[in-house]
């Protein structure tokens, strides 16, 4: 079971609670990832236009998913004592169905950090990504939980 | 994933952005890296101070960022313009490479951080490539 700490577990509700979800998830998935790692895109294939960045941001198919991820995402945040068993479906999904390799978690994870930071500037102290970088390994280790 | 002209010009126009904060940058960076990442600190056990506001890491990091200053200039071949530093890392510093990949990123969230909306995914994809070429050349000699 992961430790948590009553000060991480303030840095991360803290952070939370000034998040757009549906910004953030949007940033995270177009700015960061589908436009620096391009090859990602070919998990997108159903969402049709991805053929430039100004094609991405303005795709609202990936605006709805990105912001699925971050809700997910505080699914974990608000099951922060038990987020494998959370996550079990998803990572069920991940492996089964959509076949997505996990590096693409830990991609993603990045990109999360590189948005919050852009948005919270200085207030995203090495100490708050500290926390929120273990919050999101802790994330991708659920969701690669069961992959074979 | 070479650097394409544009790439090449981002770079070089961010880095006239930054350039006046340089060592605020790399201080930055390199305090973000030793949290974020403890292990890191193995490199830099005979600093007196390992937090990351230390002076010394400060130093250290506008030394790094001062560096990639270095290869901004001489971008059309960071290969000769890292040379003596990348038999550095080879022979005396024996750095793992992965802690380049950790370090370019904690530059990037320094930069987002920094530069905000100005931080536009062109200019992270650049940038991103950009370091990882800068990661490749250091680890260049290691065998």
């Amino acid at each position: 079971m992961v430790h948590w700490t009553e000060e991480e577990r303030c840095t991360i509700s803290t952070l939370w609670d000034k998040i757009d979800t549906e910004e953030v998830g949007h940033q995270a998935l177009t700015r960061s990832h589908l436009v620096v790692y391009p090859w990602t895109q070919r998990y997108f294939s159903t969402f049709g236009n991805l053929s430039k960045p100004a094609a991405i941001a303005g795709n609202p198919k990936v605006r709805a998913h990105g912001k699925r991820v971050i809700v997910a995402l505080g699914d974990a945040i608000k099951n922060l004592d038990n987020v494998k068993a959370t996550y079990a479906k998803l990572s069920e999904l991940h492996s089964e169905k959509l076949h997505v390799d996990p590096e693409n978690f830990r991609l993603l994870g990045e990109a999360l950090i590189i948005v919050l930071a852009g948005q919270f500037g200085a207030a995203f102290t090495p100490a708050v990504q500290a926390t929120w970088q273990k919050l999101l390994s802790v994330v991708i280790s659920a969701l690669s939980s069961k992959y074979h | 994933m070479s650097l394409s002209a544009h790439d090449k010009e981002i770079v070089a126009k961010t880095w006239t952005k930054i350039a006046p904060k340089a060592a605020e940058i790399g201080g930055d960076a390199l305090g973000r890296l030793i949290v974020v990442f403890p292990q890191t600190k193995i490199y830099f056990s005979h600093f007196a101070d390992l937090s990351p506001t230390s002076p010394q890491i400060k130093a250290h990091g506008a030394k790094v960022l001062g560096a990639i200053g270095q290869a901004v200039s001489g971008i059309d071949n960071v290969s000769a313009s890292l040379s003596k530093l990348s038999e550095l890392h080879a022979y005396n510093l024996r750095v793992d490479p992965v802690n380049f990949k950790l370090l370019a990123h904690t530059l990037l969230v320094t930069l987002s951080a920094s530069l905000g909306a100005e931080f536009t995914p062109e200019v992270h994809l650049a940038w991103d490539k950009f370091l990882a070429i800068v990661a490749t050349v250091l680890s260049e000699k290691y065998r």
